[in-house]
């Protein structure tokens, strides 16, 4: 497989990027810090990757970056294939209410620049015939919650365009995944009280990856989040009001 | 934004003491342990060597700190960041024919755990200590800045940094040599054997033969049967005696919760032990073992540690001067079987030379290791008795496993420890770098 990472430096894109690595998946990296960039190719090299791990800067919050990057993507590896998105920003909620410049900058991020990447991934795939977008967006986009207002109105645009090129464009060979991680360990979650079913990032990573080969459109990680997002979606307005969660 | 300590509890494998501290965690190790006063990996340590000293001081996390920087397949040398995990590296490289070339009893350390703790293996007494084969470390020193150490350049802090606990910089990157193996298997044998005496002696001769060697003894077994136990010696595989696949993955299993206290009274220990030992019923058994089983026999079950119950437990680890009669460890098991205690896991092994590192533990003798479960007011003036016959024979004890020892004992057989806090009131003039144990043990002020 022929994989194009947004993201593969860090948390769950590290995890996910190093199984396919291990499996032999072809690999290029897209990421705003060069060092950084260089570091996670060679992680990947070492740990199986099939051929030499190549990369390109990619900033999402430089919409410029985007064209460049994939057209460098798509000469290494003659052709994309499967793009994944991972990377986006995140502050808690306390701090996002007190620093509105981070507030806008997640929200372009998360949202209008994301949603520009996938579209510039999608003219390129379907160019081609088609291909699979698996974009990281969040449970915390299910519904509006105390915690992760300002971040989870983010993910939750975000989903909701996910799932829109899922209904126009499978047929023609468009597969979108769209990916609605829970509470996972990452240096994003660090110090955020873990709730009983948190998961970890390489158990992720698996149910991830059998999800984009077999081209599941949403899928819910750990598991549990589904079950657990069913009810926080049918939970009335007074309730929602009451609960912290 | 650079990453935010956050308040938390944390314990080390012992499950005691639990401390308040600030931890941070962050793949970016750099930008973590500028504010910080030590660094940690996956706890596996048993004390207190991985808490902090005082609730305001930050603690690392540097578990996500792990990836392999480079690996030459030639020459066997790898880099990587701080926060690899043994798991992580034997996933990545042992079925392509590397491993490390000392591993612990357990593949859940971090590389950085493994240079601060100085590990030793089952190989000991051929291949020494894992700061052995340990090239160059970076370090973030206690004036912030960083530095790159070897035996070349900067050697006292390089030394000291091997077994230094973490006390003397934030360790970032380890760059140290693999061994080829010839195939990922072991051949192992192990062999039911009656008492101390025997023991010692069949360690020795083992040690000629075979490359790992390690004994499990029967800790409650009296008297005529005073050291009983189980000696388990192997090599790697040849290529034509190995299974052709690689080693599956091992099915692990979780403790859900904590088991109640009263599960580790005196019978269940003696019966836990009895059948551990007659489990072996053909005198010696030899054969090809998966190399998880052979090293890593705990691993299978995660959170291992809460068998031990509410109140945690500690493991006492001592390395003993060699001498004709054994008289030394046959003394050190009849005080631990009269002073009441009692243990699952009593580990005996014989130690080779004594490494560069400046602090580490192993010297030639016999190392043994037991784990028991604390009690409120009986463990303190134990653990005070063994370590006084410890300095009375000549030994010394693993701080990796030490909670309890006392500032004053831990000097009286540590002869090494003013040079080691000679080169860290150089490098940490301030005292910026400290730990609960440091604290408690090399006079670090609060």
């Amino acid at each position: 497989m022929k994989v194009t990472v947004l993201g593969a430096t860090r948390g769950m894109g590290r995890a996910l990027a190093r199984r396919m690595a291990e499996r032999g998946d072809w690999l290029f990296l897209l990421e705003h810090v060069p060092d950084e960039l260089e570091c996670s190719a060679r992680d990947l090299e070492i740990r199986g990757a099939a051929r030499p791990v190549k990369t390109a800067v990619c900033d999402l919050l430089k919409p410029e970056t985007f064209g460049p990057a994939l057209d460098a993507a798509e000469k290494e590896l003659d052709g994309l294939e499967t793009v994944v998105v991972t990377a986006a920003l995140f502050g808690t909620q306390e701090q996002l209410e007190a620093d509105s410049d981070l507030a806008a900058r997640l929200l372009v991020a998360n949202y209008t620049n994301t949603v520009l990447f996938c579209e510039e991934v999608r003219r390129r795939l379907l160019r081609r015939g088609g291909g699979t977008l698996c974009v990281f967006s969040s449970v915390a986009g299910d519904r509006g919650r105390k915690p992760v207002i300002l971040y989870g109105s983010s993910k939750a645009g975000l989903s909701h365009y996910l799932e829109g090129l899922d209904h126009k464009f499978r047929a023609a060979g468009l597969k979108t995944v769209c990916v609605k991680p829970g509470f996972v360990k990452t240096g994003m979650t660090a110090g955020l009280k873990p709730p009983p079913f948190a998961g970890q990032p390489d158990d992720v990573a698996r149910r991830v990856l059998r999800a984009i080969d077999r081209g599941t459109p949403q899928i819910y990680v750990p598991p549990m989040w589904r079950l657990v997002m069913c009810v926080i979606r049918k939970l009335p307005r007074f309730v929602m009001r009451r609960i912290n969660f | 934004m650079p990453p935010q300590p956050y308040a938390t509890k944390l314990a080390g494998w012992g499950r005691f003491p639990v401390v308040d501290g600030l931890a941070v965690k962050s793949e970016d190790l750099p930008a973590a342990t500028a504010p910080a006063a030590l660094s940690r990996g996956l706890g596996r340590s048993y004390g207190d060597s991985s808490l902090p000293a005082d609730k305001n001081d930050v603690i690392v996390d540097t578990t996500l700190a792990d990836r392999i920087l480079a690996f030459d397949p030639d020459c066997a040398v790898l880099r990587a960041e701080a926060g690899l995990s043994l798991s992580a590296l034997n996933r990545a490289l042992l079925r392509k024919g590397y491993f490390t070339p000392v591993s612990p009893g357990t593949q859940f350390v971090t590389l950085g755990g493994m240079v601060a703790s100085d590990v030793h293996g089952k190989n000991h007494h051929v291949d020494g200590c894992f700061g052995r084969y340990v090239r160059r470390l970076k370090l973030r020193v206690a004036d912030g800045r960083i530095v790159e150490c070897s035996d070349e350049h900067e050697q006292e802090l390089f030394r000291a940094t091997i077994g230094g606990m973490g006390l003397t910089g934030h360790i970032l990157e380890v760059e140290f040599t693999m061994r080829k193996i010839p195939s990922p298997w072991i051949f192992g044998e192990s062999e039911r054997i009656a008492n101390l005496d025997a023991m010692v002696a069949a360690l020795k001769e083992a040690a000629a033969e075979w490359p790992m060697t390690v004994g499990w003894l029967d800790c409650l077994a009296r008297g005529e049967n005073l050291g009983r136990g189980i000696l388990m010696k192997g090599r790697w595989a040849e290529a034509d005696e190995a299974p052709r696949k690689p080693p599956p993955a091992k099915r692990r299993f979780r403790v859900p919760v904590p088991f109640p206290n009263l599960a580790l009274c005196r019978p269940n220990m003696k019966a836990f032990n009895l059948l551990y030992y007659w489990k072996h019923v053909r005198r010696v058994r030899r054969g090809i073992e998966h190399p998880a089983s052979f090293f890593y026999p705990l691993d299978m079950l995660d959170d291992w540690n809460l068998i031990y119950g509410s109140r945690g437990f500690t493991q006492y680890q001592c390395v003993l001067p060699h001498a004709a009669d054994n008289g030394p460890a046959r003394r050190f098991l009849e005080l631990f079987i009269s002073g009441g205690g009692m243990a699952f896991l009593c580990v005996i092994k014989d130690c080779g030379a004594e490494g560069d590192g400046m602090l580490s533990f192993p010297r030639p003798g016999i190392s043994i290791a037991m784990d028991f479960p604390i009690h409120p007011r009986k463990t303190q003036p134990f653990v005070d008795r063994l370590n006084e016959l410890v300095i009375a024979e000549g030994g010394r004890i693993y701080l990796t496993k030490d909670t309890f020892t006392r500032a004053e004992h831990f000097r009286a057989m540590e002869p090494r420890l003013e040079t080691f806090n000679a080169v860290r009131r150089k490098w940490d003039p301030q005292g910026r770098l400290r730990s609960a144990q440091s604290v408690r043990l090399l006079g670090d002020s609060v």
